[in-house]
């Protein structure tokens, strides 16, 4: 039909694969939505299982709807939303880490004995967040969807709500994530101010083809404080230990892996398609602080939900030495780290998760004295996820930081490596800890573990899986992500330049 | 199956048979017996698969044979190639040597835990044979951290004492020395583009690798600080006593028997091999490190009221003699080097087994707590001096051969590196033969010591093989120094370019 015919304001409509193109999103709203219903109606004891299997369901529609999105490839929404296999590449590990941190949370909501039907929903509200992050390519709606994530983890951190901790760690992260925030809507007014325009693309394009005004560093780099703090990097992660100790474990899990993996996805954009090149020492110094700081303060800790807060900070470190190489191999390394990053912290939580018992007794080092010999199998598996998170190979930790120091090597950052090679091997000392602890210590209290439920036992396997796959076999997800980061980086045509609303350009096809 | 068909994949099969052994292990219900028996039946297996390299090796030749070269990962270009040439051929087998004889050591001794402790062991031999197998640097790192997992936790589970202690400064050391060759292997990678051991040498023989010059002193101690550590070389060799006294008996004989030639074959495979220039500029102080290692490794040895300890400083001694060999760049010091890592592999192995015997028995190391066992444990007394005298570089034994060849090569290299090194073989006599004295001759001087056992069927089992082999090496060396000539012959060429590059300048 010829567009004479049709009314401005119809064509000026979503079309239909403009819904296809968010269709993971769509489906966990309403599957959040049908969880915050049925909460109120069904009794309380049998809620909780029911609504965690709706909320399981959600995730794997989502993951199964990443297909039909991967299908359509292009933007969608006025240039708001843009699928391609980059987006659609952390729309899977995204709504994968929720399944998993659904399943782990069966468990550990029935023996906490918290009764909250909006935790499921919330973290479905949460990955909605998240995964809209990963394909957003219009900085306001990155904000919003970045705030959408934010909150929903604010009120997850506080859910042990009997425990000081927790409601310490929910306002300390509500505070400081605000205050981050801000940040970064700075940085986008800024961009806005400097270019004219919020979209990445055009952003670029301004930017290439005329010289960088001061303004647009300065917008980077405030955005950069604000994702910085999301990821947790250093200097803005005063926060992590302090939240990570105090939320329940599995929403750390989750908050250590979903939410980084968006922002960074997120700072990927920034940092490689609008391509400010400047702000290269801004993350250079980032990049060695977090690894160094994280690494010494991991070595102290005696409670392994800090130590894990901060070896995560030196992850974000290490993940932050891909972004100072060369955009493509920069990119595909960060794409790698992410994900392999996801398998075995996740896992490591999922363990620590199950043995922390009730009221989360028992998380310290001591309490792990033993394991290997009470719970061989929960102990091997923690192992594993250890020695990836050293970097032991044929684990998918060392091929994650090998990529990201073979990329910075080619960009001839030696220093960096260096130090990150250096950070690396100190690094595993924390780690080898907690191993050490389960099979050469004798347990010097009774330290009861309960058997794991199968829940439990399905999101362990599927992080083991994981890890151990991208350990064996790197080659098939490695490509994917170069693929991705070829068609993520190629320059993109000037979109049509009229006034807005303008109907996508494919949206039309 | 025709040997051609065998040949291509025998060192595959070599490689990761004792590891799915272990994979078999796991699935085996926990009966000490029958997991023990499967153990060794493993690693007797690979033992035998093992023979089939030398049997059918065509000496002659100086390249890899047995190559298999399979791409594992696209980019980056990481491809799964093994190939041994006689410098790796007779360390695959040493490794496969020494494994089941720790099987039948750990026997009696390993009670706890005994099936943890056979996985590890098994899966340690993968990792060991791999480290000398892979001719991709990448591979070669992976197998060569997958070494420090296996061997900390046999440390740390079936050790005695402070082996917790030792095993994470064993984990820590080794790391930290091996991150500095990871960001050199990226490096190479970065400016060549592959991780081919002979694509990589021939591109830096060519000098096609740019900004090579600058970097190759920084490369060439990257590789070198993981090698030195392993070695282990003065002054990085602290580590070391600690992980022997505390290892169990079969983890001390890996260690020693084939651990610390990882490094001793990265110097010879990598510094060497990839970058001539350098290790000929940096061989002075080099072996003035060797030279300390092999005095000052003796002179500790022999103030040691430990007899585990004293063997853990004898082989940093032993040790500082395949140094020297290796940097004297001399055709009988690398041939003597590649031999003393085979000597000191059987006779300190077969050492590291009798002090552990006679733990067993007595539950310590101290020397003085001995004294007159030749009255009790005639047997035992017998193949202790053996190995003793062929650990102290008796001719006729397997000691003697290696240390002659390296002192002649030190000796053409610069007479004194010749002269301070032969003072190493009259020290190893003095603490030796001292421990010896001290150990089974004389009174008996505690009544306890009447009442020992003399060699179990088990123990000779295990400790027979190490005498027999001392004792073939020394009579007929030709047979390993055949398919090892041709190979350092071949890693020599490019000295004796480089040095034809220095001369007509």
């Amino acid at each position: 039909m010829s567009a004479a015919l049709v009314p401005a304001f119809v064509q000026a409509l979503p079309q239909g694969a403009d819904y296809l193109r968010i269709l993971p999103e769509i489906l966990l709203s309403i599957f959040g939505m049908i969880v915050m219903v049925l909460e109120p109606l069904l009794d309380e004891k049998t809620s909780q299982k029911i609504l965690g299997q709706i909320a399981l369901l959600g995730a794997l529609a989502g993951l199964g709807s990443t297909w039909f999105m991967a299908q359509t490839p292009g933007l969608a929404f006025w240039n708001m939303v843009q699928v391609d296999s980059f987006s659609v590449f952390f729309h899977v590990l995204i709504i994968a880490i929720t399944a998993v941190v659904i399943l782990i949370s069966y468990e550990y909501m029935a023996v906490q004995r918290i009764r909250a039907g909006e935790y499921y929903a919330l973290i479905l509200f949460g990955a909605v967040g998240m995964a809209l992050m990963s394909s957003a390519v219009e900085l306001v709606l990155i904000f919003i969807a970045l705030e959408i994530s934010s909150i929903s983890s604010y009120v997850l951190a506080g859910f042990r709500r009997h425990e000081a901790a927790s409601a310490e760690a929910s306002l300390k992260y509500f505070l400081l994530g605000s205050f981050a925030t801000a940040f970064f809507l700075y940085g986008v007014a800024l961009m806005f101010g400097a270019t004219g325009s919020t979209n990445i693309d055009r952003i670029s394009n301004t930017l290439r083809a005329a010289p960088v005004p001061l303004l647009a560093y300065v917008a980077v780099a405030l955005m950069f404080v604000g994702l910085g703090f999301k990821v947790a990097a250093a200097p803005f992660h005063i926060w992590t230990p302090d939240v990570y100790e105090g939320s329940p474990a599995p929403v750390v899990g989750l908050m250590s892996t979903a939410p980084k993996a968006a922002a960074f996805a997120v700072l990927l954009r920034v940092v490689f398609v609008i391509n400010v090149h400047a702000i290269f020492w801004v993350i250079w110094v980032a990049a060695a602080l977090s690894m160094t700081l994280g690494n010494i303060s991991a070595f102290v800790q005696s409670n392994v939900k800090r130590l894990l807060a901060y070896s995560s900070i030196a992850h974000a470190g290490y993940l932050l030495v891909a972004f100072a190489a060369a955009p493509q191999l920069g990119t595909s390394a960060a794409m790698f780290y992410t994900a392999a990053y996801a398998a075995m912290n996740l896992g490591a939580f999922a363990v620590v998760s199950h043995f922390a018992n009730a009221g989360e007794r028992y998380v310290t080092l001591e309490d792990y004295e033993g394991l290997g010999r009470s719970s061989p199998l929960l102990a091997a598996a923690l192992t594993i996820f250890l020695l990836s998170l050293i970097g032991i190979p044929m684990t998918g930790g060392f091929f994650a930081k090998f990529y990201v120091f073979s990329a910075a090597v080619k960009a001839n950052l030696i220093w960096l490596t260096v130090i990150g090679v250096v950070n690396g091997g100190i690094g595993a000392y924390y780690y080898l800890r907690i191993i050490v602890m389960m099979y050469m210590r004798e347990p010097r209290k009774e330290v009861p573990v309960m058997p794991v439920p199968f829940t439990l036992g399905v999101a362990l396997a599927a992080c083991l899986a994981a890890t151990l796959y991208l350990g064996l076999f790197p080659g098939r997800v490695l490509q994917y992500t170069q693929d991705s980061a070829q068609q993520l980086l190629q320059p993109t045509q000037p979109h049509v330049t009229s006034s807005a609303p303008v109907p996508a350009v494919s949206a039309t096809l | 199956m025709r040997t051609d068909d065998l040949s291509s994949i025998i060192l595959t099969l070599v490689t990761f048979a004792p590891l799915a052994g272990g994979l078999l292990l796991m699935l085996l219900p926990r009966r000490d017996r029958d997991i023990r028996i499967f153990a060794l039946v493993i690693s007797l297996l690979t033992f035998v698969l093992s023979l089939h390299l030398p049997v059918y090796f065509h000496r002659g030749h100086t390249g890899f044979q047995y190559e298999v070269d399979r791409q594992w990962v696209s980019t980056p270009n990481i491809h799964y190639h093994m190939g041994v040439d006689g410098i790796s051929l007779w360390l695959v087998v040493l490794t496969t040597f020494l494994t089941p004889l720790c099987v039948l050591i750990s026997w009696k001794s390993i009670h706890e835990r005994a099936k943890e402790f056979f996985i590890l062991l098994l899966i340690m031999e993968t990792a060991l044979i791999g480290v000398f197998t892979s001719l991709d640097l990448f591979l070669f790192y992976f197998f060569w951290e997958a070494t420090l997992i296996p061997m900390a936790l046999l440390i740390g589970i079936f050790g005695h004492g402070r082996k917790v202690y030792a095993a994470v400064k064993f984990f820590m050391y080794t790391m930290i020395g091996s991150v500095f060759m990871l960001a050199a292997i990226l490096w190479l990678y970065a400016h060549t583009g592959s991780f081919d051991f002979a694509v990589i040498r021939d591109r830096i023989a060519s000098g096609s690798v740019l900004q090579f010059p600058v970097a190759a002193q920084w490369l060439f101690l990257g590789f070198f600080l993981a090698f030195a550590v392993k070695v282990p070389l003065f002054p990085f060799h602290t580590w070391l006593p600690d992980a022997h006294v505390e290892a169990p008996t079969a983890g001390s004989v890996l260690l020693a028997g084939v651990l610390l030639k990882m490094g001793t074959y990265g110097l010879l495979r990598f510094n060497l091999g990839l970058f001539p220039e350098q290790a000929r500029r940096n061989a002075p102080w080099i072996i003035v490190l060797a030279l300390i290692g092999i005095i000052y490794g003796a002179l500790v040895a022999m103030v040691q009221p430990n007899m585990k300890k004293l063997i853990a400083y004898s082989s940093v001694s032993h040790l500082g003699f395949v140094v020297l060999g290796i940097f004297s760049f001399t055709q009988a010091g690398l041939d003597g080097a590649m031999f003393v890592m085979l000597a000191h592999g059987v006779s300190t192995g077969g050492l590291f087994m009798l002090a552990g015997i006679l733990h067993e028995r007595r539950h310590t190391y101290e020397i003085t707590e001995f004294g007159g066992l030749a009255s009790p444990m005639p047997r035992y007394a017998a193949v202790y001096l053996f190995i003793v005298l062929a650990s102290a570089g008796l001719p006729l034994l397997n000691g003697f051969i290696g240390e002659f060849l390296v002192l002649s090569g030190a000796f053409q290299d610069k007479p004194i590196y010749g002269i301070l090194g032969a003072t190493g073989i009259i020290w190893s006599a003095v603490y030796l033969l001292w421990m010896y004295q001290r150990v089974f001759y004389g009174n008996i001087t505690h009544p306890v010591n009447n009442s020992l056992s003399d060699l179990s069927g088990f123990e000779k089992a295990a400790i027979l093989p190490c005498a027999l082999a001392a004792l073939v090496m020394g009579v007929a060396p030709i047979l390993w120094l055949g398919a090892i000539d041709p190979a350092v012959r071949a890693a020599l060429t490019p000295f004796a370019q480089v040095v034809g590059r220095v001369v007509s300048q």
